[in-house]
């Protein structure tokens, strides 16, 4: 295998292990803020040491998030050295931003709300509680918005003098900052993570009313954490809702992986596994209307009408005007010294086929259709599960309301089980969301092949094991450290238990 | 505001970033302190929980420092990391082990022990600075890069900034100048380290284990120091005419000082607080240390900074294609994109203004024996 594969394994690989981490950050933050806040407006201390124990699971989890998050970050440099180029013009703002707004904040708020209980004053700490969750919750919107943007390539213009793509004014900035990929993907992966806090939080507490332990701690963290896993679950199928509409739209070809779709056509039907459909749906889903169009694979291969009635070009001829575009630029660049005229007759060249710069690398026009089986399952797991989580929620939350779920036993394992199945959920939503934009680093314009850096396929694969073994090193550690905290369980007073 | 305007505000943003990573540092430097064998494990554990509260604001210096960098001039973030692979990858693993050894070290669950996490954070507080101080050494000395924009239309060979040399990075710990600046930030490191734990750490014991550490880490810094100044001042360096064509230049770094008095005011002045920093950390009562030292770090490191960018100079040099250097016109970021940050960088004081009450707030009462001891939430 050759550098490039061993550099989109390392991503992956990084990017998972980091999601494994960010969502409980992003979800136990906004449980342990609510206790904390419950605390402070009802001085019972039992909340206090509820939100304090919570807080010790945060803290060991968020270590191994800001370790991977940094890593990720110098891969961007260190393994894809030409897309780093390509892309740093427009993500040079939102990074800036995420630097001074969001890391700053995480990192010295946290400092307070782990070691501050003692050093500072009740309010400031119960804000420095929020300002962590906010922080990063600030900073999981910026990182998005450079994400949207490779989904869906908003306000930039290919400059042949510097060869990378730039944002050119004001109107371009809030393109790219609003980019509606963006902000569906940044509610879809916030809200997410409040499910995974929320399913954490029962599964842990269920786990305790089995053993017939701190009863009122486990039934009180039910009640946020189902309510916390609630509101997440609703707002990640709203927000999935518009993720799809948004596939169609800009990434028809992840929409058709995710569905299995060969042939399109008007009225689509939605499929639930293999064999089973039902009528119509997938064209209400992806166009919200009943009769909308939704290109299959082969229609994409060979061009098609879309819904404003634009005609599709084939790949074929994608990747012919994308082979003018870079021809065109290499004429532009060799000739804008000595011949302008021809320069100029050459970059209009390029100007007219731009758009479809990124076609003129690929082979063959199959490069286009991501791994479909691998996007087609996650999708349904994605889904399956989600609808899960939400039912299991729902349940121990009503039940832990009306006292009863300390006697259904069958209901609190199924919970446990829950903590697994949310982290695989979740996995699979980002499966479906990278795998299935592949072979695209940037959609349409920079193909995982032109986005690498110059090394030999050796060095990356010695770093992919290293971080491999560190990866699983480390996450050996954190469960283990968890389970032990959890067996120790919270200090709260014998009368509360 | 012009072009050239943004590329030299965020040359000088990057500087200051620069220099405020180098002052936080003290962070590593404080943990090197950890293998001091005089010390019992409670006071190793005051010092551990000393940098414990400030380990996250040096890493986020760093991550800010390396986006700051990526955003502004992201050529040199392409040619440098993609090229330097191992010494960035190398820099990476140590502070990614940093990162969970705070968290992971006094957990009984931890699979390696106490020490293995103490050597880690230890080995980080080695190899940070002398990474990162050789690294920006080699602004001076140039590497082995070509970059030619054309080649992202040739499928074959598609990356724009390629490494001449197999090594990828390792090869600057041949350069000896170099490699001088990366001693030099070990022992000044190590310097600070010890200055921020006498005044952070109430114990006597503690501290006058510290100040000794100074007076022995003053020798071997100055030297380096004082060698890596000598070399630099009588080198050539890498010139940029007008039009953009990079040359070479005999005593180029002399000149820039000699032509900017400014960055030379402002590295003396940087030169006089460490040296003040030095005799009250080894040679007086005073606590006070760390603001001097860490004040005079950052002045310093900003003029390097700014001797290795301003008045024509190519940051980035490469020294076998000198046509491809870097300089802060040809790898910045466009105008548009430099303006929005500037906005953006008008709330770092907002940002310095609460880490400042943050951290102040913090402090007010110093570790203690007891505090270790006792029961509150600790590493």
């Amino acid at each position: 295998m050759d550098a490039i594969i061993w550099s989109r394994i390392q991503f992956a690989m990084t990017a998972a292990y980091h999601w494994l981490f960010v969502p409980l950050t992003l979800g136990l933050a906004l449980v342990m803020a609510i206790m904390e806040t419950i605390y402070v407006v009802k001085k019972d201390e039992f909340w206090k040491k509820t939100a304090r124990f919570w807080m010790k699971l945060f803290a060991v989890n968020f270590a191994v998030g800001i370790a991977t998050g940094i890593i990720l970050e110098f891969e961007f440099g260190t393994n894809w050295s030409n897309y780093s180029w390509f892309v740093g013009d427009i993500f040079g703002a939102p990074l800036a931003i995420e630097g001074i707004l969001a890391f700053f904040m995480e990192a010295t708020f946290f400092a307070v709300m782990f070691f501050g209980w003692d050093k500072v004053s009740q309010k400031f700490h119960l804000a420095s509680t929020w300002l962590t969750g906010i922080g990063a919750t600030i900073s999981a919107y910026w990182i998005l918005v450079a994400n949207g943007w490779m989904q869906n390539p908003v306000g930039t213009t290919f400059n042949p003098d510097t060869v990378r793509s730039e944002m050119a004014s004001a109107a371009a900035f809030w393109d790219v900052i609003s980019n509606p990929v963006a902000v569906s993907k940044f509610f879809h992966s916030v809200t997410s993570g409040w499910v995974t806090g929320g399913i954490f939080v029962i599964g842990v507490s269920c786990w305790y009313l089995l053993k017939g332990r701190q009863k009122r701690f486990a039934m009180s963290s039910i009640i946020v954490g189902g309510l916390v896993g609630l509101v997440g679950s609703g707002a990640v199928m709203l927000s999935g809702d518009s993720s799809g509409i948004h596939a169609a739209e800009f990434q028809p070809m992840k929409l058709a992986a995710a569905e299995g779709l060969e042939d399109g056509g008007r009225g689509a039907a939605f499929t639930i596994v293999p064999g089973i459909r039902i009528p119509k749906m997938l064209s209400i889903l992806a166009t919200h209307d009943i009769d909308g169009y939704v290109p299959g694979i082969n229609d994409i291969l060979n061009g098609y009408t879309d819904n404003e009635g634009n005609m599709v070009p084939s790949v074929a001829e994608k990747m012919a005007m994308g082979r003018k575009a870079l021809d065109a630029l290499a004429e532009y660049r060799s000739l804008k010294d000595t011949d302008p005229e021809s320069a100029a007759a050459a970059r209009a060249v390029m100007e007219e086929n731009v758009r479809y710069m990124g076609y003129g690398h690929l082979e063959k026009p199959e490069d286009v259709i991501p791994p479909v089986g691998v996007v087609f399952w996650a999708f349904r797991f994605m889904i399956g599960l989600g609808m899960l989580l939400a039912l299991v929620a729902l349940l121990c939350l009503w039940f832990a309301w009306k006292e009863k779920l300390p006697k259904m036993r069958w209901l609190m394992w199924i919970a446990i089980i829950c903590i697994p199945l949310v982290y695989i959920c979740g996995q699979c939503g980002w499966i479906v969301a990278e795998v299935g934009r592949q072979p695209w680093t940037i959609q349409g314009l920079l193909p995982v092949n032109v986005a690498i850096s110059s090394l030999g396929a050796g060095a990356v694969k010695t770093t992919f094991f290293v971080f491999l073994a560190v990866f699983a090193l480390f996450l050996a550690i954190e469960i283990r450290i968890m389970l032990g905290a959890i067996r120790k369980g919270p200090e709260v007073e014998p009368e509360n238990i | 505001m012009t072009y050239e305007f943004l590329q030299n505000y965020w040359w000088c943003l990057i500087a200051l970033l620069g220099g405020l990573l180098v002052a936080l540092m003290f962070v590593q430097g404080a943990n090197l302190h950890l293998g001091n064998r005089t010390l019992d494990d409670t006071r190793k554990r005051m010092i551990l929980n000393s940098t414990g509260r400030k380990w996250e604001l040096t890493f986020t210096t760093l991550v800010t420092f390396g986006g700051a960098f990526f955003a502004s001039f992201p050529l040199f973030y392409s040619t440098s990391f993609g090229g330097a692979y191992w010494v960035w990858v190398l820099l990476l693993v140590t502070f990614v082990f940093q990162a969970v050894s705070y968290e992971f070290q006094n957990k009984k669950e931890n699979l390696l022990g106490v020490k293995a996490f103490r050597i880690a954070l230890m080995v980080n507080g080695f190899l940070a600075p002398f990474l990162v101080g050789t690294a920006v050494g080699t602004f001076f000395t140039g590497s082995g890069f070509t970059v030619d924009k054309v080649a992202i239309t040739d499928p074959s060979a598609p990356v724009i900034s390629t490494w001449g040399s197999a090594w990828h990075g390792l090869e600057a710990l041949g350069q000896f100048h170099a490699v001088l600046l990366g001693c030099t930030l070990v022992f000044l490191t190590a310097i600070l380290g010890a200055l921020y734990i006498i005044n952070n750490v109430d114990d006597e014991t503690v501290s006058v284990q510290m100040r000794r550490s100074v007076k022995i880490n003053i020798l071997p810094f100055l030297c380096f120091f004082l060698c890596w100044t000598l070399i630099l001042l009588l080198s050539q360096g890498y010139a940029v005419s007008d039009d953009g064509t990079i040359y070479i230049e005999p005593f180029k770094y002399l000149h820039n000082l000699i032509q900017m008095p400014v960055v030379l005011v402002m590295f003396l002045a940087g030169v006089v607080l460490v040296l003040y920093c030095l005799y009250l950390g080894a040679f007086s009562q005073s606590r006070k240390g760390i603001w001097f030292g860490g004040t005079g770090t950052v002045l310093v490191v900003m003029s390097v900074f700014f001797l290795a960018g301003f008045n024509g100079t190519s940051y980035y040099p490469s020294n076998t294609d000198l046509q491809s250097s870097l300089t802060l016109a040809n790898s910045s970021s466009s105008y548009f994109t430099l303006k929005v940050m500037t906005y953006v960088s008008l709330l770092i004081p907002f940002v310095v203004a609460y880490i400042a009450y943050a951290w102040h707030a913090m402090d007010m009462k110093k570790i203690t024996p007891e505090e270790i001891e006792g029961p509150s939430d600790k590493y």
